[in-house]
């Protein structure tokens, strides 16, 4: 049996409490859907990185007195955390987009294989990030110069 | 509606057919090996002297591999700004000045990056 919709009689319709789609909020996080919206983050912050990355080149454009005050920038406590920040968010765009790719390729969409995915970009772009700055701190990078 | 011209040339309401889906693949799918040796390249030149750093950028390989790089991203951010844009903006003026802006950001930053790799070369 159906609950009453009123107990009085004819009334306006209390447009505040009509359900509206997709509930985003009442929904329990699931991986699926964080490594979804954190994939269109990264988007967005890697977009900043590109200007980063012209910033970078024009210094180095500019002689020595332009490459060491972005080098000064870029090694400061906060310069590092940004650095952190951007070579995580590179490895998570770029596994999640191998996973879009695959979807595009029509793999993947089982429900167990898709949240097995998204928890293997998550772990694997933490792992990349991390090691990549072990390797710097244990003096290994720097083989081009 | 759509007339029978339309219908057959299959572009739909948005004029371009599937042109910025594929073109969101098809970038994204040059910059997979593209990025994995920008990550070569600036992990290779940590703590790496300018003099360095010139040298390995000037080399023409490089510059161009660099080149191919920032231009390809920076379509890829042009077209994956404005699908977020299209997703959360919906009046038509704020939606036309942020797709602009987009625009000319990115135009903004390519040409600025793609002098400073000349300048590189040339130094």
């Amino acid at each position: 049996m159906a609950a009453p919709l009123s107990t009085s009689g004819p009334q306006k319709p209390d447009l505040t409490a009509r359900p509206l789609s997709p509930h985003l909020t009442i929904y329990h996080w699931a991986p699926t859907m964080i490594v979804s919206i954190t994939h269109r983050a990264t988007g967005i912050a890697l977009s900043l990185g590109a200007m980063v990355l012209a910033w970078w080149l024009v210094s180095i454009s500019n002689g020595p007195e332009g490459y060491q005050g972005f080098y000064a920038l870029a090694g400061s406590p906060l310069g590092i955390v940004v650095l952190f920040g951007f070579t995580w968010a590179l490895a998570f765009h770029l596994l999640q987009g191998i996973r879009h790719l695959a979807w595009d390729l029509g793999y993947g969409f089982k429900k167990e294989t898709a949240r097995r995915t998204a928890l293997l970009v998550i772990g694997l772009s933490l792992v990349i990030a991390a090691a990549i700055f072990a390797f710097v701190w244990t003096g290994h990078a720097g083989y081009l110069s | 509606m759509q007339t029978p011209l339309h219908k057959v040339q299959g572009l739909g309401a948005s004029h371009t057919g599937t042109g910025h889906f594929w073109y969101e693949r098809l970038t994204s799918v040059a910059l997979i090996p593209l990025t994995l040796w920008f990550g070569y390249v600036m992990l290779g030149l940590v703590n790496a002297s300018e003099v360095a750093s010139i040298s390995f950028l000037a080399r023409p390989l490089n510059a161009l591999l660099m080149a191919a790089f920032v231009v390809i991203t920076l379509y890829h951010v042009k077209l994956g700004l404005q699908v977020v844009i299209d997703d959360y903006v919906h009046t038509p003026g704020a939606k036309m000045f942020l797709v602009l802006l987009v625009r000319f950001a990115v135009i903004a930053t390519g040409s600025t990056a793609l002098f400073a790799i000349l300048r590189i070369a040339s130094l």
